[in-house]
Order: structure tokens, then C-alpha cells, then sequence
């Protein structure tokens, strides 16, 4: 059997990209290796890790749960399209690095997509909303205290106008 | 790890979707949110040699109330069923049970229908349903039927919907006395893991705080979620004190075939869902007596 193509256009981080795929692709594939954008990670590749995860149409969702045809026609940010428009890292990137939010760094992505999404929509979290909106993100350097301290410094760095640590 | 090959089509309607399966039938597959699809293709567990993606088809996003009934479209989205306000007044056990299923990044993906029509026997949706005695209707091209939640759940992952069908709607009961209360919990490793077991109850109560309706469900503890009827009614009259709930669970193994695996013994999950069980009872019978439930929605 003959692997089926399909033919997609995907907006990703404003760019809109028009192609035809193996049906079959996953979203994290297309990206990594389609669109060149390696700042998602593929992790575990069936749901569990979370370090995949990106924003379809302003919700965080697992690109390895996707597959490429199904982002047909909607928009993806990926960790690149966090970054402020000069290329500089945003607040929550920048708190990432202040907190020690990261070793290794395979799950930051992830990480910054998750906590991204949760300062969006409720901009002074709790630790423990946090922790809940990273649940779904497994980290194995940091023990997630300073992922949650590196969201707490970013909400009280947006709240007092941002810029200085 | 990546899925097999294969052909995929995007249906727009209800009608195209029933027109694609009963063209492709058993060979095919409906990709909802693909929370538990996408994985097992991952895994080569099921290789479909169709896949038909739903997740475009409005009609199946409703969600009303029709008299007795709260009336859900099966391609609504997890979360938007967890955030519907008037759903979580109306019939409360399901924005409980969608507490503790996946996370963020999952529920924003899976659907309502997709996790009932994929049935792990664990997981809390098909439970809710069970026990409220939901109903399911399915649709094939030319046809369509309804299905209740005991005639449902057959098997570890497997339903009453055919190859052809489709599911459309759920339709959950509304109980509307002025004391209704409910309530889920269950025991899983991590939040979000499976349940080990899960027990929900929802029961009402009369002024002077008897009990005049109950309705009890295990999930994890048999091929399918229990409702355990016979135990909900011997709580009819009473006033569910913690003696009579703790009396009327002894027994709760008997409807119950839990199996054994490394989480945990069938021994294990019969004690668990005598303990869950007695402890959403009393919570449900808590949440009745705090709340007088705003019943005009």
C-alpha cells in the first residue's frame, strides 16, 4: 500500500504553511521536521510526557495526540512564537532561566507552553494551580519547585508592569 | 513510535460521517479528540485503515436542556462540558467526574463522547453515565436508535455501537428535587492516572432529610461501570446516617468482579470501592442538605 498524502495548510506562529504530508504525520513531526521549528520536543510519542505540547487555536493540546491533517486550516504557536517579537525571551522564559526552572531542558517547552496558557487566563495563580496546570508535564532535573517558583516570579513581574527582576 | 498507514477522511455533517462509515464499516474509525485513539495507533495497537475526522461537525456540539433531560452533543469538548455552568447545575456528577480525568492539555482534545464510546472500564464518564442511567443515541446512515447506559457498556472497551454508527447525543437525567446532591471520588496513583476504582452517587432528600432517590456506581472494579442498584434502594426512607451508608456497603462485592493486576489485588479493589462508595454517599448526602438547588435552569 502506497502512503497516503494529504495536502494541509497550517498557520504556525503567524506563518502560514501550505504543504502536502504523509497522512499519517503527527503534528510534533510536522513541526520538527516539516516546518524546521525543533523547540518542541517529542518525548514518549503517546500522551504521557507532555513535553510536545503546544497552543492549537489558543488552547494548550499534545502535538504527539495530533496528527498533521487534523491542524488543517488552524493555528499552532509553538515555544518559538513565546519569545518576544525582537527574538528576546518573554517574562516567563526570561523566570525560567532567574528560578532554575530548567536543567536538562527536554520538558521546558512544554513547561512554558502549559504555564503560558494558565498566566493567560488567570494571571496571579496559587502554587497549587500551578502544580495543576503542570500536571500534565513531567519533569525529571527540577523536583517542579522552581518551574512553580519561575511562574510566581513571572505573575509578579507582569503584575508590577515587568522588566526588572 | 508511529501509527500505520492510513486513508483519512474529513467529514462535515453527521449524514457524511454515517455515509463514510457505512462505506468502510468495520475497517474504519472515528477520530474524535484521539486522546486514546492516537496512542494506541502510536502503539500499533489498532490500525484502522480509515481514519474519519469528526472533530469539524458543529451538530455535535450542542448542549440543551429538553424537559427531563440535559441533552449533550457527543463532539463537545472535555473542557467545554467541565466550564458549561447550567450542564454542572443541571446534573452536577459530570463536571465532578471530569475532575479527575487527564489534564489540561488533554481535555482540551478529548471529547465527551470519544472517552464514552472508547469504555475503559475505569475511567469516570462512562461511570457518571451508568449510574445516572444516561441514555446514548446512535445514528447510521437511514437510521438511528437509543441505547441506555446498562445495554451500553458491554465490555472492556466495547459498546452496543455497531461499525456504521455513530454516536450523536448523550442525554442525561435531570433529577429535579429541590435536595439533590452528588458526588465523585476515586483512588488513582497520580492525578489524572486511571482510577485504581472510582465510586459517584447522587441521591435526594425530602424535608425532613429522608431519602427518597439514590443512585451508587463503581468504575474499575468489573469489565464495565456498576451501578449498584440494589444498594442505592435499600437507602430509600432512610436518613443516610454514616451506620446506615457503612450497613448498606458491606455488600458492595457482590455486584463487583474486580481483577488483580501490580496496582492493586481484587481484594484491594473491593475494600477500596467499600470505602469510596460509603464516602461519596455521605458527601452526595452533604452537598443535598447544604445546597437548595436553584432548579429553574
Amino acid at each position: 500500500m502506497n502512503e497516503p498524502i494529504s495536502s494541509v495548510c497550517i498557520t504556525v506562529n503567524g506563518v502560514e504553511h501550505r504543504c502536502e504530508v504523509p497522512t499519517r504525520l503527527s503534528l510534533v513531526d510536522f513541526l520538527r521536521e516539516t516546518v524546521r521549528l525543533t523547540g518542541t520536543h517529542v518525548g514518549c510519542e503517546h500522551g504521557i510526557c507532555g513535553a510536545c505540547s503546544v497552543i492549537l487555536d489558543g488552547d494548550p493540546v499534545r502535538s504527539c495526540l495530533m496528527f498533521a491533517v487534523q491542524a488543517d486550516g488552524h493555528s499552532i504557536t509553538t515555544v518559538e512564537g513565546l519569545a518576544n517579537a525582537d527574538g528576546s525571551m518573554s517574562v516567563l522564559q526570561d523566570s525560567f532561566c532567574e528560578t532554575h526552572g530548567l536543567q536538562c531542558g527536554y520538558c521546558t517547552p512544554g513547561m512554558l507552553v502549559a504555564t503560558h496558557s494558565l498566566l493567560k487566563t488567570n494571571p496571579n495563580p496559587t502554587a497549587g494551580e500551578i502544580r495543576d496546570a503542570i500536571s500534565g508535564n513531567l519533569c525529571r532535573c527540577t523536583g517542579y519547585q522552581q518551574i512553580v517558583e519561575a511562574v510566581q516570579l513571572a505573575a509578579r513581574r507582569v503584575a508590577a508592569g515587568n522588566g526588572n527582576r | 513510535m508511529k501509527a500505520a498507514i492510513f486513508e483519512y477522511a474529513r467529514a462535515d455533517s453527521i449524514a457524511q460521517a454515517c455515509s463514510l462509515l457505512a462505506e468502510h464499516g468495520a475497517d474504519a474509525k472515528l477520530l474524535a479528540g484521539g486522546q486514546s485513539l492516537v496512542p494506541m495507533m502510536a502503539m500499533r495497537l489498532a490500525r484502522p485503515a480509515w481514519l474519519i475526522n469528526v472533530n469539524e461537525i458543529a451538530e455535535l456540539k450542542g448542549s440543551r436542556r429538553d424537559g427531563a433531560v440535559w441533552v449533550t452533543g457527543a463532539g463537545l469538548r472535555q473542557v467545554d462540558v467541565e466550564r458549561d455552568g447550567e450542564l454542572a447545575r443541571a446534573v452536577p456528577l459530570i463536571r465532578q467526574g471530569l475532575y479527575w480525568v487527564g489534564h489540561v492539555q488533554t481535555k482540551n482534545r478529548g471529547t465527551l463522547g470519544g472517552s464514552l464510546v472508547h469504555a475503559d472500564p475505569s475511567a469516570e464518564l462512562p461511570l457518571v453515565a451508568r449510574t445516572l442511567g444516561a441514555s446514548f443515541l446512535l445514528r447510521r446512515s437511514g437510521g438511528e436508535r437509543t441505547v441506555p447506559a446498562d445495554e451500553f457498556f458491554q465490555a472492556p472497551m466495547m459498546t452496543a455501537t455497531e461499525p456504521d454508527e455513530c454516536l450523536v447525543e448523550v442525554h442525561w437525567p435531570v433529577w429535579r428535587g429541590e435536595r439533590v446532591g452528588s458526588a465523585f471520588d476515586e483512588l488513582s496513583i497520580r492525578h489524572g492516572d486511571f482510577a485504581i476504582v472510582a465510586a459517584c452517587a447522587q441521591v435526594e432528600i425530602d424535608t425532613a432529610g429522608r431519602c427518597v432517590r439514590a443512585a451508587l456506581g463503581i468504575g474499575g472494579a468489573a469489565a464495565v461501570p456498576v451501578a449498584a442498584e440494589a444498594i442505592a434502594r435499600s437507602l430509600h426512607g432512610t436518613q443516610l446516617e454514616d451506620a446506615t451508608i457503612d450497613a448498606a456497603v458491606e455488600s458492595i462485592g457482590q455486584c463487583l468482579e474486580p481483577g488483580s493486576d501490580v496496582h492493586a489485588t481484587a481484594e484491594y479493589r473491593i475494600h477500596l470501592a467499600r470505602v469510596l462508595a460509603a464516602r461519596v454517599l455521605r458527601q452526595a448526602r452533604t452537598n443535598a442538605t447544604g445546597l437548595a438547588r436553584d432548579t429553574r435552569a
